[in-house]
């Protein structure tokens, strides 16, 4: 019985915690692009270096909050900056649709012209950031860390293997299903809302009702401005601020959003936890575990691994690639790429 | 095929008179590391290190019958094979180095040696790079380093953790010719003596997220976690997701992941941790610290001894050969650095000038009691450090 025990913690401390936070800030990431997908009809390179612009100034705003020494005691002042952040990352964005992508909707450019756009908006995103804040990695997550440490756990259970639970993990989650809630709220209820989802379902339908496009335009920035900046303050607070680090997530985040179907909010949220529980599940050693389960005394030779974590990003990839074969639309029925 | 054979012809041209530029009255060596990328954090004083020495020398006026001394730098960033060729080209080809001083990192001196030092016939001493792969590089007697190879870096950590009881440890390095190189040596030497290596898994620098790394380093166990990685990249990663999981509570560090950054990183977190680094107990280190802090470099930090040591072995190797063209000069490497003649300390540059001027024999002791041996690298002594109160303490030397 105990045996079960520790092979279950060790379990749920290495796969299913890390896995379900990073499938959180997946998820919300995942949102985003898949809005842009909906609504603006392209998929958003650039998305990755928004995260990263917002996350930026929430950054900024964190240390001049703690240099006047406000803080939200056990929790992050992270927190209290995030609005700052998405002020910011709003900001940004409706400024290059204003200079850049408004020009390429006039012209009715093909969506493939705005990627290779937003590519370019990418670099330069990615510039700006290295230009304000520099390259360095920066840890900004501050007050309690863990709200379970590995060690009291095993104290309190006397159990051998120790269960870690930190407080930006739990953070992550609960504020990724309140973005959530709010979100699908907002897209549902509301009347702006309605007229998003009228205007991503049919173009020419939604503009006869006497729908204010650019209206519906501004305001899919701003929301995802808002999601970009929740998802990379989320992930900067769970590891640490580094910009380079958002253009990597850029590829898990696609494959969330693709795997759930490009365009489908649903589609997004499960397909970031697809993503992160096959990247940690499938290069995770079973070795400990199967030794507890196993019979007494005996342990396998073999690490009991189904890949090395090597191959870690190939796992996003190989999981899109048979999605697209086998399900081009996604889990739910999103656009076909 | 003409027009190629007319632009080679001229590239040539060009490049030759480049070079003999480099033997006029003025002599220019030329300085590359890793000033960025993921060893930036070590590139500063080394770099002190090696001006220092040129300095010394250069302000000395005796150097090569009075000659003129510059020194010319550049960024060969750690792991970019193409950065660091192009630097290396830049110094042989337009600003015609008589000797390269560099680089930092293991992979960017096997690119610049292999496609620029080698072909062009230039000397090239890192002060840094200790993947055992450059031991058998095909050099043509072009290549030394001013630190030890990893082959032996990897046997006494073995030997280190054996003599501390250890049994069984997971080893994690760097996707590099560093990490790897390093990894296997310890592996090799650890499992002779006796110990388990339970795995031994690669990470890649400049991720986030090390959680599914962790977790598998945390499933196959062991008594330490040898980090053989970056401070400020992926080992930095690993041992806070180590830490925060419980994983692993004490880590063994190699050369690149002691030094400050570690130490501001984790401070107690990592109590009780050892390591090791190239370093001695000789005189020289003492002597180095009033250089360093004259110049504002810290000169205790990694690899800044072996940068001035390197920058001391390459200028003596001229002024005793009497020239400094690289085929004449790399044959004097040995004698400047080695015994006999009258030992040098740091400081003590223009001394040493002065008695190969009139004929004499010198052995450079320098700042990290360098002696090379075959195939032209340091015979090597480790510091080995302990993690006291959040202090890296020196506890022995190996």
């Amino acid at each position: 019985m105990v045996d079960i025990l520790n092979a279950l913690v060790a379990f749920t401390n290495f796969v299913i915690i890390p896995a379900s936070a990073y499938g959180a800030q997946l998820a919300i990431g995942a949102l985003g692009v898949t809005l842009i997908y909906g609504i603006l009809r392209f998929s958003n390179f650039a998305h990755g270096e928004t995260m990263a612009f917002g996350t930026m100034v929430v950054l900024l705003v964190t240390g001049l909050f703690q240099s006047w020494g406000i803080s939200l005691g056990p929790l992050p002042t992270a927190l209290l900056a995030l609005p700052f952040g998405i002020l910011g990352a709003s900001a940004l964005v409706l400024f290059t649709d204003r200079t850049v992508y408004k020009f390429y909707r006039r012209v009715k450019a093909a969506p493939v012209m705005l990627v290779i756009v937003s590519m370019g908006v990418m670099f330069m995103m990615n510039g700006i950031i290295r230009m304000i804040v520099g390259t360095d990695d920066r840890r900004f997550a501050d007050g309690e860390r863990f709200i379970i440490r590995a060690r009291d756990f095993k104290e309190m259970t006397g159990l051998s293997e120790g269960l870690a639970l930190r407080t930006t993990q739990v953070l992550t989650i609960v504020v990724a299903i309140a973005t959530v809630a709010l979100l699908f709220w907002f897209l549902n209820k509301t009347r702006t809302g309605k007229s998003m989802r009228a205007y991503s379902d049919n173009e020419d339908l939604a503009l006869l009702s006497g729908i204010n496009p650019e209206r519906v335009v501004m305001i899919t920035w701003l929301v995802v401005a808002a999601l970009a900046t929740v998802a990379g303050t989320l992930y900067g607070l769970d590891k640490s601020f580094k910009p380079f680090v958002y253009m990597q997530l850029l590829l898990p985040i696609f494959a969330s959003a693709i795997v759930g179907g490009l365009g489908s909010p649903i589609g997004a949220i499960a397909g970031g936890f697809v993503i992160a529980f096959s990247e940690v599940t499938i290069t995770y050693a079973f070795k400990k575990v199967v030794t507890y389960l196993g019979p007494e005394g005996w342990r396998p030779d073999g690490l009991v691994q189904l890949l090395s974590t090597d191959y870690k990003f190939a796992v996003s990839f190989a999981i899109l690639i048979i999605v697209l074969l086998f399900k081009p639309t996604g889990l739910f029925k999103g656009k076909s790429v | 095929m003409k027009k190629f054979l007319l632009t080679s012809a001229a590239a040539s041209l060009v490049a030759g008179s480049a070079f003999a530029g480099g033997h006029g009255d003025e002599v220019k060596v030329g300085l590359m590391l890793g000033f960025s990328g993921p060893a930036e954090s070590y590139a500063p004083p080394m770099a002190g290190g090696a001006r220092a020495a040129v300095a010394e020398i250069a302000e000395s006026g005796l150097f090569l019958g009075g000659k003129k001394l510059t020194l010319v730098e550049g960024d060969s960033t750690c792991a970019d094979a193409a950065i660091a060729t192009s630097v290396a080209e830049r110094f042989v080809t337009s600003d015609g180095v008589s000797g390269i001083i560099g680089a930092l990192c293991s992979g960017a001196t096997t690119a610049a040696l292999q496609n620029v030092a080698v072909p062009n016939g230039m000397v090239m001493i890192s002060p840094s790079a200790t993947s055992p792969a450059l031991s058998t590089i095909e050099d043509n007697g072009l290549f030394f380093r001013a630190t030890p190879s990893d082959a032996r870096q990897g046997a006494v950590m073995a030997e280190l953790l054996l003599s501390e009881g250890v049994e069984s440890v997971a080893v994690t390095y760097t996707n590099n010719d560093y990490g790897k190189g390093l990894a296997d040596a310890f592996e090799a030497n650890f499992t002779a003596g006796g110990g388990e290596v339970t795995i031994n898994a690669s990470h890649e620098d400049g991720k986030g997220d090390y959680s599914a790394e962790v977790g598998a380093l945390a499933s196959a166990g062991g008594d330490r976690l040898v980090v053989v990685g970056y401070a400020d990249q992926g080992g930095k990663g690993i041992i806070q997701g180590a830490l925060d999981t419980g994983a692993f509570d004490l880590f063994h560090l190699p050369d690149a992941m002691v030094g400050f950054a570690t130490e501001a990183n984790f401070g107690s977190d990592l109590d009780g941790s050892m390591g090791q680094v190239p370093g001695t107990d000789a005189p020289g280190g003492d002597l180095f610290v009033p250089i360093g802090e004259a110049n504002g470099f810290d000169a205790t930090a990694p690899f800044s001894p072996e940068s001035y040591d390197a920058a001391a072995i390459l200028l003596l190797a001229m002024q005793a050969a009497g020239s400094n063209d690289p085929a004449v000069y790399k044959d004097k490497m040995f004698d400047v650095a080695n015994a006999p003649g009258e030992q040098i300390f740091p400081g003590e540059l223009a001394k040493a000038l002065q008695i190969l001027a009139d004929g004499g024999e010198i052995d450079l002791v320098g700042a990290s009691a360098v002696e090379l041996i075959e195939p032209g690298e340091a015979s090597g002594s480790y510091r080995v450090i302990k993690t006291v109160n959040g202090k890296q303490e020196t506890v022995g030397y190996r």
